[in-house]
């Protein structure tokens, strides 16, 4: 067991409280860093895959686990960072420069999407958000100027301050870099006054208010930040994908990206990683177990979201603080061993499970 | 005698066919403890959301310091110094007390959006000076033990007095307390007491409170208004106002001709 022994308000600001997790995110860094050298090319591209779904997650973390408004149209601000970036780059813009202007653009629109926010909740607002998606959707089928409507939108490699981003290493970097980068604004925000006020909003408007939170503003800043994350996801992820096709850009991938967070852990922002990562990994073992299941099931189109929808609800019943929570049970299981007693987070509730996500 | 801290004139406020607030009429002087009671349904919350902005009044107005703020958004209200609890506690549940204490300190925000994501130095330094703050109401409400805890996790009589203690963080003139001894037991109540006389006393904050406890009124209130039915039966002493027919007649029924 851990006591820290506090002499400083500062301990509680800092982002690595002790040196026990100073020295395992220092572990973590360099597993990072190293991960080139140690995976091959194939596991290397999962893991960016992780990486740019956990950029995208965090932005959706944000919205839906900090400052409650549940959008199930994430995919769309994807979209529009994705086609931004590729559109640009297309026109000769910088990466910086149309990576900020992907980010920019996707803030507007998520600030568009934000105005029901500032009048429904809940269910009501998920489906405002869900109807934007498809306008989005149809949108990028019918701009085919810009997206090359269904017949798709090739994507040019990066060059970043001259360095042509060609093999999957450097691509590694970059999106490791994009990434640490929005944790870290997402960790500030959230120990500053705007992040405790999206936390203020989701666990009681109306004391919000009473604390002089205006309900309108950070609403509104919730979702352009949101979307302005995921906009940066979306634009790294079109040069992943290097071609872009409205198919990817659904509504079954809003619905996934929700999945993603809700299976990490809503309100946490290790959850963001957590689901990201479970999300990915768990894709390759539904691949590999397709050759060890009878025809008939394998062959069925509707076997991942079948195995991830049972996840879900799994988790919904029987762990709603998600993955995350399932590790500081873990955690404390190890921490307190051999003195831990079941029934340690019998008291512990969850912001899923409140009445509020109602 | 000088300005009234709050004066509210004529506040009426409908919803529908239902008045829920008739024409009621008080002002409050600053370093003043002010109760109001009433039989269940008078009013009295109602009062205190006009107040707080929660709701418009129909006609009337509330001039708090000079400046009517009866059309003024509640964030903006509470901008003003007006800081308020609820009477079935509003607390962020999933934040820690620390949190919710901070999140008092809102309205003292002074660093951009821009200096948060990046947490600049200024915003480290606002960050400390706020926890200074907070750990004042902390030390002043004996919340030491509870600083790191989830709120959803703390017993009923704990998250009361939280509540005070984020409204306190906002440093108010003028603090609401909507029935700050419901669910405690009597030596929480005992404490609440003490707590209200070193607010007014100490902190020199003026308290608007609505109170069932008689016995907590007596002791703490320095004037009371009694309303029934949205209107206003009697305003003035606690012994006063008890022995008021009027009053009397309200919660005990009239007497038989």
């Amino acid at each position: 067991m851990r006591f820290i022994f506090k002499t400083d308000y500062d301990q509680d600001i800092r982002l690595i409280k002790h040196r026990g997790a100073a020295f395992w995110y220092a572990v973590l860094g360099i597993l990072l860093l190293a991960a080139p050298a140690l995976l091959s090319e194939y596991f290397l591209s999962q893991l960016v895959f992780i990486l740019i779904y956990s950029i995208v997650g965090l932005g959706l973390m944000l919205l839906a686990g900090f400052t409650g408004q549940v959008s199930i149209g994430h995919a769309a601000f994807l979209a529009v960072g994705a086609y931004t970036e590729a559109y640009l780059q297309s026109k000769g813009w910088p990466f910086a420069a149309s990576l900020a202007a992907a980010a920019i653009l996707s803030a507007a629109t998520g600030v568009l999407v934000g105005l029901p926010a500032l009048r429904t909740k809940g269910m009501y607002l998920a489906i405002a958000t869900l109807a934007f998606g498809f306008i989005i959707e149809e949108v990028v089928v019918r701009a085919e100027g810009i997206t090359g409507g269904n017949s798709g939108k090739q994507v040019g490699r990066i060059e970043v301050a001259g360095v042509l981003i060609d093999s999957e290493a450097r691509f590694y970097y970059l999106t490791l870099i994009l990434t640490v980068g929005v944790t870290l604004l997402v960790l500030n925000l959230m120990r500053s006054p705007t992040g405790r006020a999206f936390v203020a909003v989701r666990d009681s408007e109306i004391s919000a208010q009473s604390m002089g939170i205006h309900l309108a503003r950070y609403k509104t800043i919730a979702f352009a930040l949101s979307a302005a994350i995921a906009g940066i996801g979306g634009a790294i992820y079109a040069h992943k994908l290097r071609f872009l096709s409205p198919e990817q850009f659904t509504f079954l991938q809003s619905i996934e990206l929700l999945m993603m967070v809700v299976i990490g852990g809503l309100g946490f922002v290790h959850g963001a990683f957590f689901g990201a990562a479970f999300w990915v990994v768990t894709q390759q073992l539904i691949v590999l177990a397709k050759d060890y299941l009878p025809e008939s099931i394998a062959q069925q189109s509707g076997l991942q979201p079948t195995v991830f929808g049972v996840i879900l609800i799994a988790f919904v019943l029987f762990e709603p603080m998600g993955l995350y929570g399932r590790w500081l049970k873990v955690r404390t299981y190890l921490e307190l061993f051999p003195f831990y007693r079941r029934g340690m987070f019998k008291r512990q509730k969850s912001y899923m499970k409140s009445e509020r996500l109602k | 005698m000088t300005a009234p801290l709050l004066q509210a004139d004529k506040l009426t406020v409908r919803f529908g066919g239902l008045t829920a607030v008739n024409n009621v009429s008080f002002s409050v002087q600053e370093g003043e403890i002010f109760t109001l009671i009433g039989p269940n349904g008078a009013g009295k919350t109602t009062t205190f959301n006009l107040i707080s902005g929660l709701y418009r009044p129909t006609s009337g107005s509330i001039v708090f310091r000079g400046e009517t703020i009866s059309a003024m958004p509640p964030h903006r209200i509470a901008g003003k110094g007006i800081a308020r609890t609820f009477q079935n506690i509003e607390l962020f549940e999933h934040a820690t007390v620390l949190q919710n204490l901070l999140i008092g300190r809102h309205t003292q925000r002074s660093t951009s959006l821009w200096q948060e994501l990046l947490f600049t130095p200024a915003t480290r330094r606002a960050e400390l000076a706020f926890r200074a703050e907070v750990e004042k109401v902390v030390d002043f409400l004996d919340l030491q033990h509870y600083r790191d805890s989830l709120v959803a996790a703390l017993p009923y009589g704990v998250r009361k007095v939280v509540e005070l203690g984020r409204a306190l963080c906002m440093q108010p003139k003028l603090l609401l307390l909507d029935e700050p001894s419901s669910g405690l037991n009597a030596e929480e109540t005992d404490d609440m007491a003490f707590w209200i006389e070193d607010i007014r006393t100490d902190l020199g904050i003026t308290v608007i409170m609505v109170e069932h406890d008689m016995s907590l009124v007596n002791r703490v209130s320095d004037r009371v208004l009694a309303l029934n039915y949205g209107e206003v039966l009697a305003t003035g002493k606690s012994s006063e106002v008890q022995s008021d027919p009027a009053v009397i007649e309200a919660y005990l029924g009239g007497v038989a001709a």
